[in-house]
């Protein structure tokens, strides 16, 4: 070490003189006081974000799928379904916006689902913290992907024209309450995550799950012009009740039944698919 | 505390379906330098190392890592100690520094700290000019050593690394080996599973033999290769008509019985290591026969495996008798 190589010299050089750095580093790795659950989640958190920051591509599902459905859907049936696009827009979006959160949220489980079969997954499961904080903080993480779809869709939903009652207030409650749904709904997917065997089976079940519940339900057309077997099972649809709830905030109204059914249902979901993903999680 | 053991598995038995992983293993391990855990593919190495490390449930039979149950406690376990697993545990889609930060921040250290902390871990390995790359645009080489970076963020009492080397070229090998002399340097124990005998013996205090999920031999290096018998010195001669002559020559020097091979000029022995071959090889000199190319090799891992199970090795001696 006492002389210096003009040039940089190749890694085997650099690295054998920092042995003893290394002997150092390990000196000084002292342990800090252990954190919170809370500050583990946001710690999850921004390493999610990271990863939107490092792989954008991966943000087409949040942009591209929006932009298409809402485009898709109102000019090919407004016209038939409403009269115009416009009046059919001032319908679909809320119930749009809902079909697309609800939808992407399927790629939580795919995420863990690949990140199990990853070394990086053991490590964090070696860690000294509380275990569910995984979760919590990879769906922290989504959130903020369900933000940004959502402010693609009222985005382009206000330049076709989408004109809400309710104003950015009765927006952002809407999109509020579809946050807190997916939040918990995602759960659901966790635990299919760790138990399906891979991404690909695991999405074919995601599907199966995803494309009935969000198409049997009231986002794209009234049920009134169902058939009368069919409006009970449509009307029960909690994305029903989610999307009717989402339009009325919307449309400034307060749709207090529905509120309170989607915020139940979501407390539900986390009671019950919560425990579930920690158990198979601690089992696996 | 001091006495407390780094491992005391017993009776572990861990299934998957009807293939039994693990099958009754029992391991002590003392605190304090490398133990080596040595086997083939598929002889159940892994699958310990994830019972201790609690990643998986035992089946039955009981495992305590610095005292702590491993199911029972599992948080004490993974509070005290942290494990480098056999595939890349590092974040691909993050960089260097990122990784050892986010790993820094869930052991609690501020953002701040956790990033003085990554720096200078990343400094010590010699990855501080690659801190801002992706990790999957590093080289094999250089994410082992972020991987090992990575469990030391908090100097752990006791460290398992999972084949650490395996797929590694031998400089980058070369490396790791060091790091892990490092550790052992600064009082962390280390437990290290391999499928080379040579890095078992470069490294380990001690190592145990496992084979079909149980451990069947436990020594130091060189009990073991007493145990296994030796090595091979494989010499050709260059004139094929005086190989009997060197068989001769070598029985009488190495006290061994010595083959002939297919290869009509090339003779095998088996010898303890290196000096009596080499006065074999002299002897050979003195007596005027050529040697066209010798070699002194270890015995394989299947050769340790054979002579353990204690079948084909001997068969071969008496045949040569």
């Amino acid at each position: 070490m006492t002389t210096t190589t003009s040039t940089r010299s190749p890694e085997r050089d650099s690295f054998d003189s920092d042995i003893d750095r290394v002997r150092a580093a390990l000196g000084a790795g002292t342990r800090p006081p252990r954190p919170s659950a809370v500050s583990t989640s946001f710690t999850f958190g921004w390493r999610a974000l990271l990863k939107i920051k490092h792989v954008p591509e991966q943000l087409g599902d949040v942009t591209m799928f929006p932009i298409m459905f809402v485009l898709m859907f109102t000019y090919l049936f407004g016209g038939a379904l409403a009269g115009s696009t416009r009046d059919y827009l001032q319908f679909l979006l809320p119930g749009v916006l809902v079909q697309t959160i609800v939808m992407i949220t399927m790629y939580t489980g795919h995420t863990l689902n690949k990140e199990i079969h990853r070394g990086t997954f053991d490590r964090t499961r070696t860690l000294p913290i509380w275990q569910p904080t995984v979760f919590i903080g990879a769906l922290l993480g989504d959130a903020a992907r369900y933000t940004m779809a959502s402010t693609v869709i009222l985005t382009l939903g206000l330049i076709l024209g989408f004109r809400p009652e309710g104003g950015l207030i009765g927006m952002l409650l809407g999109v509020g309450l579809v946050l807190i749904f997916s939040f918990s709904f995602s759960w659901i997917w966790t635990a299919l995550g760790l138990l399906m065997r891979s991404p690909e089976s695991l999405m074919g079940v995601s599907m199966m799950i995803i494309f009935p519940v969000t198409f049997v339900s009231n986002i794209f057309v009234d049920p009134s012009t169902m058939p009368s077997w069919l409006q009970p099972v449509v009307e029960a649809n909690p994305i029903s009740l989610l999307a009717t709830a989402v339009r009325g905030l919307m449309a400034g109204e307060a749709p207090m039944f529905e509120v309170m059914w989607v915020l139940m249902a979501s407390v539900v979901l986390v009671a019950v698919f919560g425990p579930v993903t920690s158990y198979i999680y601690r089992r696996k | 505390m001091a006495s407390e053991l780094a491992v005391e598995a017993v009776g572990l038995v861990k299934h998957f379906g009807q293939t039994k992983a693990v099958d009754g293993l029992d391991l002590r391990v003392e605190q304090g330098g490398v133990y080596g855990v040595l086997g083939p593919n598929g002889a159940g190495k892994t699958t310990v190392i994830r019972i201790l490390t609690t990643l998986l449930r035992p089946d039955a039979g009981t495992a305590h890592v610095l005292g702590h149950d491993v199911v029972k406690e599992a948080d004490a376990v993974r509070s005290r100690m942290s494990l480098t697993g056999q595939f890349s545990s590092v974040d691909d889609d993050l960089t260097g520094v990122e990784n050892l930060v986010f790993l820094g921040r869930l052991f609690g250290y501020s953002h701040r700290g956790a990033k003085e902390r990554a720096n200078q871990l990343l400094d010590a390995f010699g990855l501080s000019e690659a801190a801002e790359k992706l990790v999957k645009h590093y080289s094999g080489g250089m994410r082992r050593r972020l991987d090992i970076a990575s469990s030391i963020v908090v100097t752990p009492d006791l460290i398992f690394l999972d084949e650490p080397t395996t797929g590694l070229d031998p400089r980058s090998r070369n490396q790791v080996w060091d790091v892990v002399r490092a550790l052992v340097a600064e009082g962390t124990t280390v437990i290290l599973t391999t499928q080379y005998l040579e890095e078992a013996d470069q490294l380990a205090g001690r190592i145990a033999v496992i084979d079909r999920g149980t451990v069947i031999a436990e020594g130091t290096p060189n009990e073991l290769k007493a145990s296994v018998g030796s090595g091979a010195l494989r010499v050709r001669v260059a004139e094929a008509e005086r190989r009997l002559e060197a068989q001769a020559i070598l029985e009488r020097v190495l006290a061994e019985p010595v083959t002939l091979e297919a290869d009509p000029a090339a003779l095998t022995v088996r010898v303890s290591d290196s000096q009596p071959a080499s006065l074999a090889l002299a002897e050979l000199a003195r007596e005027g026969i050529d040697v066209v190319n010798f070699s002194l090799g270890q015995p394989s891992l299947d050769e340790v495996f054979l002579a353990l199970t204690g079948h084909v090795a001997e068969t071969e001696t008496e045949d040569a008798a």
